[in-house]
């Protein structure tokens, strides 16, 4: 590689550059400064995500890099944007849960900023050995993450847990990533897409499309391969487990769609029956699973099943529309997700500290009206009632769907979204219906300003939806 | 007159009304009198406004008029508004029965007065909203999004089982409209377009529309409610504080069969016509068992309920008998209805403020110590038997009528069922006003007070006027109809001259 492509290529990977350089320096500021300088890097990690965000917003080179290992377009732009405003908000909504949550190291920040970094390139990698090295970056970081509450059993055991099966699904996904180099003698997703509609596929192929998969859904924990989920989100401290319910949701949803729709897409028939499968047993499951739960956290971990399951409504139907819709719902899942934790972590007791059961939310909307109205607004918004935005979401993935002719898919999909409906409605209930017993202690005001616009968001979503679609539009358009 | 946005700013104005209670405050007397005002304000406004459209609303014009289109969401979804004589009347009617839903409420609710307000006057904006959309999408969100404030009305200010009611309310609905929704995409990729007036004018091939059909059938029906699927109606009513139960009978039952005139007739014709003695058998069973089933009630909201179910029952009768005077008729039972079983909810709210139970043994004899009531809940419960000279009556002749043009049958079986109503309205009557006053409860019970004479005396004129005048509202709703039904007929013929020229 002469200077010239390498510079042109660490041109393209600005936002990625920064952060890598950027986690290295706050590794020094901490080590060198001892544990005193957590709030320090913290602030300094959002500083910098911001950066790198701002970098993506203001000017996006469009490109291949590294020989074809990395590129950068419009959907890795919209999709990194999306990233980093959920590790941002995640990182903002841990400072006041810090010292209570032993969150207080200044590894903390810094593994976030290097699991974004994994997550932008994930998001970026256009050849199977890039898209590994990413995913292991992300992971690495996200497994020390879950267990950095080492003195509770609970983040241990979610960390260990974790661990293990995505060492797993990294080894299946490694598998079958060998398996489809084997049979097209590719890593590239260009070349793989070529060979495949040179030569057809063969049945080697289809071995390793299956291993990738599975390997892929793994990740965005999708059915069957989901388990992982509920014992980790509920284990990890809570605004980990809002980090982890966002941001790399996004990332690995977006590798997967660029893997199918790139390098797989002359074998649309086949990733597709695999993908409509674990669409709608993710939506069956999260549906049903979800209403015997107690816990908000497992909850929502059941509820983030079920999403994952309706994005992926949108990408089985292998369209523009489908990829916009992916697109759409990422965000807009995102944004309800973030507002979501924020008010879980706003449960907290004057004694006692953060509660997680449901009934602790009993008679919110007397003790604090504006966090009911917020809560009501994401519950219904997850349950997809217009007009907020999860109903937007959830329109545009079933029309693609529709347009593709999976007429099935489609209507599982929205008759379980109304067995979705009964679990959202119960926070509901419990929030509005039921009698107050204890107030809870005052909501700091950063988790109040998160929450107040994930709010704002999802109900005037009506008023600003036209511009959003219009750039999940741009994004799409990448594909075709 | 038709450069600013009328329908908007009807829709909308409410918004300004929510805008304004959330600057109250609850805690003092005064607090609570500022709610009250300010809601009533804004309904009346609102009101006074809607009236305008009706003012410059031209007669003649079978089409969508006070058009108002804007890009919104991409893809072709518009925010596009527009009323025709099938929909201005409803929007009148929903802005007509707020300031009167407020009113109820004035001492009824004692908790949480200024959130009550506030989810009342969002139902209105996405009632309205339904009645004026043109996108189809448009109409979604509005059909849709009006779920949220009645769950929270009927769970929070409802009665006893108050939590179960609101779920099944909920989850019936929304089970019945996720499908029409399908169906909505359907028709984009084939048609290309959300706009309701280009739907209209589109001929979906007459497989697709069999399959359309019933997704739009399973929603409306649900929304009517038609029997079998009727049974979150008595409970939801029950549950629902007397503005709720105002709303729901007046307008919510509304939608599906406006749903029906906008959509399944106009733009499925040929599955219309195929499915029409299906909807024909269960209206005329929803009309016969339901009243059966109101004269074992023991519950007065209850017993009203079931005999709104029973009177949905003559609107899908009439909107299917594809005729002048069925959908003439279906129509205005409808507004009528929607005046009548208001006010029946309305009085019954009146005795329970004052004794706390809707048990009907619990009353007897009040027309001895509240002869005005009496006199009120007598032309009410005349309009719903539907007796002559009660607008009642009108509405239920034309659709009989109607029907017996369709299918004599149809149309002998309905007739059977208004001797039922007289017989459950009349005994119903007998149990609560007549007889000797002997619970010791009730002698204490004073007559109408001035609010609920301000509540009560408009709607009696409303219901007297309307049967023996019936022509504002049939001069409004006939242009349009006749374009609907000249469609209908002529997609139909052109359907069977195709089979013909096929054999």
């Amino acid at each position: 590689m002469t200077a010239e492509l390498l510079l042109a290529s660490l041109q393209l990977s600005t936002p990625e550059v920064i952060l890598a350089l950027g986690a290295m320096a706050l590794l020094m500021i901490g080590v060198f400064s001892g544990e005193r300088s957590a709030t320090t890097v913290t602030g300094l990690a959002v500083a910098l995500l911001i950066i790198a965000g701002l970098m993506l917003v203001m000017k996006s080179p469009e490109g291949v890099a590294f020989g074809g290992a990395f590129v950068s377009d419009p959907f890795a732009r919209f999709m990194k944007i999306l990233t980093l405003i959920g590790s941002i908000t995640a990182l903002v909504m841990t400072v006041g849960h810090a010292r209570s949550q032993q969150l207080d190291r200044f590894e903390f920040p810094v593994l976030i900023v290097l699991a974004t970094l994994g997550m932008l390139l994930m998001i970026s990698a256009n050849d199977l050995l890039s898209l590994y090295l990413a995913l292991e970056l992300q992971s690495l970081a996200l497994y020390v993450v879950a267990a950095i509450n080492r003195d509770s059993v609970r983040s241990t055991e979610a960390g260990l847990k974790y661990f293990v099966l995505g060492a797993l699904s990294s080894g299946m996904l490694l598998y079958g990533m060998s398996l489809v180099y084997g049979f097209t003698g590719h890593t590239n997703f260009e070349q793989i897409a070529a060979a495949l509609s040179a030569e057809g596929r063969s049945l080697g192929l289809v071995f390793g499309l299956v291993f990738v998969l599975a390997g892929l859904a793994f990740k965005i924990s999708a059915v069957p391969f989901h388990m992982w989920t509920p014992d980790v989100y509920e284990g990890a401290p809570t605004p980990v487990t809002a980090f982890f319910a966002a941001a790399p949701k996004v990332a690995a949803m977006a590798m997967l769609v660029r893997i199918v729709i790139d390098a797989f897409e002359p074998v649309v028939a086949d990733w597709q029956q695999i993908i409509v499968f674990i669409s709608i047993a993710s939506m069956l499951l999260g549906s049903f699973a979800a209403i015997g739960q107690k816990n908000i956290k497992r909850l929502m971990a059941y509820s983030s099943i079920g999403h994952m399951g309706y994005a992926l409504v949108g990408l089985a139907a292998g369209s523009m529309a489908g990829v916009r819709g992916v697109a759409l719902y990422m965000l807009i899942y995102m944004v309800m997700t973030l507002g979501t934790f924020a008010c879980i972590l706003a449960m907290r007791r004057r004694e006692g500290g953060n509660v997680e059961s449901i009934d602790d939310l009993a008679g919110l909307s007397t003790t604090n009206p504006f966090m009911a109205s917020v809560l009501t607004v994401m519950m219904f918004s997850l349950a997809g009632i217009p007009p907020l935005a999860g109903f937007f979401a959830k329109y545009f993935v079933f029309m693609a769907a529709i347009e593709a002719h999976l007429y099935a898919l489609a209507i599982i999909g929205v008759l379980s979204s109304v067995v979705g409906a009964y679990y959202y409605l119960r926070l509901v209930k419990v929030m509005w219906f039921d009698p107050a017993t204890d107030e809870f202690a005052r909501t700091p005001g950063e988790l109040k300003l998160v929450f107040g616009l994930a709010g704002l968001f999802v109900a005037g979503y009506v008023l600003i939806g036209g511009p959003i679609g219009e750039a999940a539009e741009a994004a799409a358009r990448t594909f075709f | 007159m038709t450069d600013w946005p009328i329908l908007s700013a009807v829709t909308f104005l409410p918004l300004v009304g929510v805008a304004l209670l959330l600057l109250t405050r609850e805690d003092s007397p005064y607090g609570r009198r500022n709610i009250l005002n300010v809601s009533l304000l804004t309904t009346v406004f609102t009101f006074i406004l809607s009236v305008f459209i009706w003012i410059g609303f031209d007669y003649s014009n079978p089409g969508f008029q006070m058009i108002e289109k804007h890009e919104w969401l991409g893809t072709g979804i518009a925010y596009h508004l527009g009323v025709d004589g099938i929909s201005m009347l409803f929007v009148i009617l929903s802005t007509f029965l707020m300031p009167f839903c407020v009113l109820a409420s004035w001492n009824s609710v004692e908790k949480r007065l200024k959130e009550y307000m506030i989810a009342f006057l969002i139902l209105e904006v996405f009632m309205v909203g339904v009645f004026v959309s043109l996108d189809i999408v448009l109409f979604y969100v509005f059909f849709e999004a009006g779920l949220i404030p009645m769950f929270i009305i009927i769970g929070v200010w409802g009665g006893k089982d108050r939590v179960y009611a609101s779920y099944k309310f909920f989850l019936y609905t929304l089970l019945g409209s996720v499908l029409m929704l399908l169906a909505i995409m359907a028709m984009y990729w084939q048609a290309g377009t959300t706009s309701i007036p280009e739907l209209l004018a589109y001929g979906f091939p007459e497989q697709m529309q069999t399959w359309l059909w019933l997704a739009f059938f399973a929603s409306f029906a649900v929304k009517m409610p038609m029997w079998p699927v009727h049974t979150w109606l008595p409970d939801a009513h029950v549950q629902a504080p007397t503005a709720g139960s105002v709303i729901l009978a007046g307008i919510l039952l509304k939608l599906g069969g406006y749903g029906f005139l906008r959509f399944s007739l106009p733009m499925f014709p040929l599955a219309s016509d195929y499915f029409a003695p299906f909807v024909f058998t269960l209206s005329v069973v929803a009309i016969i068992y339901t009243s059966l089933v109101a004269l074992v009630q023991e519950d007065i909201k209850k017993l009203i309920a079931y005999s709104s179910v029973a009177h949905m029952g003559y609107v899908t009768m009439g909107i299917f008998a594809a005729n002048e005077q069925g959908v003439q008729g279906a129509l205005f039972q409808m507004l009528s209805h929607g005046i009548v079983s208001g006010a029946l909810f309305l009085c019954v709210g009146v005795v329970y403020d004052r004794l706390h139970t809707r048990e009907i043994a619990a009353y007897g004899g009040l027309a001895n110590n509240m002869p005005k009531y009496a006199v009120a809940f007598m032309i009410f419960t005349m309009a719903n038997v539907g007796l002559p000279g009660t607008s009642g009556f009108v509405g239920e002749i034309m659709t009989l009528l109607g029907a017996f043009r369709a299918n004599t049958w149809v149309a002998f079986f309905a007739t059977s069922g208004v001797i039922l109503s007289a017989a459950y309205a009349l005994w119903l009557y007998r149990r609560v006003i007549f007889g000797p006053l002997e619970k010791e409860s009730l002698k204490a019970l004073l007559d109408l007070s001035g609010r609920e004479k301000a509540i009560l005396y408009p709607l009696v004129l409303l219901t007297i006027f309307f049967g023996v005048y019936p022509m504002p509202v049939l001069d409004v709703t006939a242009a349009s109809v006749d374009a609907l039904l000249n469609n209908y007929t002529a997609a139909l013929e052109a359907a069977q001259s195709v089979a013909l020229s096929a054999n």
